[in-house]
């Protein structure tokens, strides 16, 4: 489904993805782990088409079309969704009109007709119970005043809505309490099927007790540096990323 | 540099779509303003005598007037003498009746989305249509009638309700009020009249809409609401101008008068020529608007949509005289290129229990500056005013400008005077996320000021509300589906 090979990406000339080499395949769920300043949200960046990121090397293929030629909202249309780390406010445009202004693009784009606003109210009953959201959050304006929960929650809110084909959850964990990270969990692990794929990107281990990765991946200096199973992730829990350094020195030296 | 500004500089460059003007035959002044063009006009018009001295007082005090340099704004000096005065379509009938009016002139309505056509008239909206310096045509006039509503013309209304136009004249905004409502009182060709008598509640939307077609032209209308005790009507204010490259002179008067338990509701969608993209041409428009709730229990709301004019000086306010009276302002101004924006209100509290609100919202985009200029003043037998402003500004990429200017002058102790300000820019950031939805750039830009600007919108009447929603969207984009 993703394939990227060799990526190298930079911002103000400054390099920060330095050859990164991954295949995801539908139904797998990758994590990508590492210390901060590795590398971890930029891939994520990169991956959804942020504009300050500039890729000077490799290519990145989603479902056999070249994404790096594709616009920020393309790449969504396609089946891209990033849940946000830092999600923004939009004052005065409720969630609810923001959403379905959203499907409809997307619809439009894959040639389907626009849901009418009975259609998709029943759409989002449905995607409200999964991921456990109060109907009064999305009339409220997006994502203000809300908390770091509901935000979080809205996002994957959203994702269920939008039933993208690659989600890059993008440190979905920071900044929540367990019992949000449960909910934010369970409702991404409802979500999984065999014709998507999921990559979470974290600093921690926690988040992966409850989304279970196939498959773990340790970024350093830009670098997929190692990759193993969970297995991998409980490992950097209990020893930190020092061991990897050192082990990574070793090599190098 | 960044995409967010690529994004911007594209939305910020759309072509004014009212800009083409047409060829008829006109009845014109002379360029210029003397004593003599001010007897021309009220000669044209045939009017009472008593109105003709009322122009003189207003040209004589206006001679001693300097313009105002108070405001946050830069234009090379007005010569007045280069300006016309006047100028009408001649029209082969006098007939006021809409369809004996000359069809090449309901075409120009036609072309603005404005359908006269006794067929194709606009549900519940009756329109006054105003071209250069006279009313062409009003509709719905007997419907209107039957009710005892007048809604003409202002010339119609000196002729055939003097009583009525002589007490309220100048009552609101005197004739020497300040530069622009002098100029205005001793030149003004046409406008519209709008009176509800006693405890109607006027069942349809009223609405003038003003067209400048003529060069070198000003426009000078005026405007007068009476809502008598527990009247209540809603009138709306449309206006488009040809693009041209000398900048063209609009200079209104609107005075609203409302009387016990009366309420009015004005609305403005402004968007006369604002010039090019260099800031060539465009409308400046010095606009006094003041309503007076006269009576106990009275309300004025005033709500405004600024997107147009390379200059705008325009602060509709009220004076709150009856006990428990309200004022209301709601505004969203947008600027543009080189446009340039000083608007807000003032909301007098002289009656006891008076509440006003004010809701601005101003959007500044290119090199545009855009200023709020408020004031509120409780006098001293005011006790319990209450007062409620909130002022944001939204910017749009680095070079424009946002400026707010609150006067608050408190003489009674039981006032409560609150004031909220803030300014945000759209962010690469928000432009972004919507993207990353599947949401255009184009789109998204569309959603944010509209959400900005929500408050302000949800008060039009619902035609008005999607229209001025796509001009907020047309004003600062490409196109949008």
């Amino acid at each position: 489904m993703l394939s990227i090979r060799n990526l190298h990406a930079s911002i103000e000339g400054t390099p920060i993805l330095n050859g990164i080499n991954l295949e995801i395949n539908a139904g797998e769920v990758h994590a990508i782990m590492g210390p901060n300043g590795s590398g971890k949200s930029t891939l994520a960046s990169v991956l959804a088409g942020r504009e300050e990121y500039e890729v000077t090397e490799g290519e990145v293929f989603f479902k056999g079309k070249n994404l790096l030629e594709l616009s920020p909202e393309d790449r969504a249309r396609e089946g891209v969704f990033m849940a946000f780390q830092y999600p923004v406010e939009i004052p005065g445009v409720s969630s609810t009109n923001f959403l379905r202004t959203a499907v409809n693009q997307v619809r439009k784009y894959r040639g389907q007709e626009p849901l009418d606003a009975v259609k998709f109210l029943s759409l989002m009953k449905e995607k409200m119970k999964l991921v456990e959201i109060d109907q009064k959050l999305l009339s409220r304006s997006l994502n203000e005043g809300f908390s770091g929960g509901e935000k979080k929650r809205n996002e994957i809110f959203q994702m269920a809505v939008l039933e993208p084909t690659l989600s890059i959850l993008d440190e979905t964990d920071s900044g929540l309490d367990i019992d949000a990270l449960k909910v934010v969990a369970n409702g991404v692990n409802q979500l999984k099927s065999a014709d998507k794929a999921t990559i979470v990107v974290t600093h921690y281990q926690r988040l992966l007790d409850y989304i279970v990765p196939d498959f773990v991946h340790v970024l350093f200096h830009g670098k997929i540096v190692k990759s193993g199973p969970k297995a991998l992730a409980m490992e950097l829990e209990e020893k930190g990323y020092d061991w990897i350094k050192e082990e990574l020195s070793g090599t190098t030296a | 540099m960044s995409k967010d500004n690529e994004i911007l500089e594209e939305f910020t460059s759309k072509e004014y779509e009212h800009g083409w003007s047409v060829n008829y035959e006109a009845d014109e002044a002379p360029l210029g303003l003397n004593e003599n063009i001010v007897r021309w006009i009220s000669a044209k018009k045939d009017e009472p005598e008593w109105l003709l001295e009322w122009r003189l007082k207003a040209f004589k005090a206006w001679e001693s007037m300097k313009e105002p340099s108070w405001a946050n704004i830069k234009y090379p000096k007005i010569d007045f003498q280069s300006v016309r005065y006047y100028s009408a379509p001649k029209q082969k009938s006098k007939s006021k009746d809409i369809n004996e009016v000359d069809p090449e002139l309901l075409k120009i309505y036609e072309r603005l989305g404005i359908s006269l056509n006794e067929q194709k008239r606009l549900q519940g909206i009756a329109v006054d249509a105003v071209l250069d310096s006279v009313s062409v045509g009003t509709t719905f006039r007997d419907t209107l009638s039957k009710l005892g509503v007048v809604f003409c013309s202002f010339s119609e209304a000196v002729k055939e309700h003097p009583e009525l136009v002589k007490k309220y004249l100048g009552s609101v905004v005197p004739s020497t009020d300040n530069y622009y409502a002098a100029l205005n009182s001793a030149v003004f060709s046409d406008g519209s009249f709008c009176y509800i008598p006693k405890g109607v509640r006027c069942p349809m939307e009223l609405s003038t809409y003003f067209r400048i077609n003529a060069a070198n032209t000003g426009q000078f209308e005026r405007t007068l609401i009476i809502a008598e005790d527990n009247a209540y009507v809603s009138y709306l204010e449309g206006c488009t101008a040809p693009q041209r490259d000398e900048n063209q002179l609009h200079a209104a008067v609107v005075e609203i008068h409302a009387a016990e338990n009366a309420e009015v509701k004005y609305s403005t969608v402004q968007n006369w020529y604002p010039g090019d993209k260099n800031g060539k041409g465009g409308i400046y428009n010095f606009v006094t608007k003041r309503g007076i709730c006269a009576g106990n229990h009275s309300k004025i709301s005033w709500t405004q949509v600024e997107t147009g004019s390379a200059i705008t000086w325009k602060y509709p306010s009220c004076i709150l005289k009856g006990d428990y009276s309200v004022g209301e302002f709601y505004s969203v101004a947008v600027t543009n290129n080189y446009q340039q924006a000083d608007t807000g209100t003032k909301m007098i509290h002289i009656g006891k229990n008076t509440r006003s609100r004010i809701v601005s919202k101003g959007i500044s985009a290119g090199k545009s500056q855009n200023s709020y200029r408020g004031q509120v003043q409780v006098m001293k037998r005011a006790s319990n005013a209450r007062n409620f402003s909130q002022c944001d500004s939204l910017l749009m990429g680095a070079n424009c400008g946002a400026h707010t200017f609150p006067y608050i002058d408190i003489q009674n102790s039981t006032a409560k005077v609150e004031h909220e300000a803030t300014t945000s820019k759209i962010g690469e950031d928000q432009i972004f996320y919507c993207n990353q939805r599947g949401i255009s750039a184009e789109d998204a830009v569309a959603l944010i000021v509209n959400g900005y600007a929500k408050e302000v919108l949800n008060q039009l009447p619902m035609e008005f509300a999607v229209e001025a929603q796509k001009l907020l969207a047309l004003t600062l984009e490409g196109s949008v589906g």
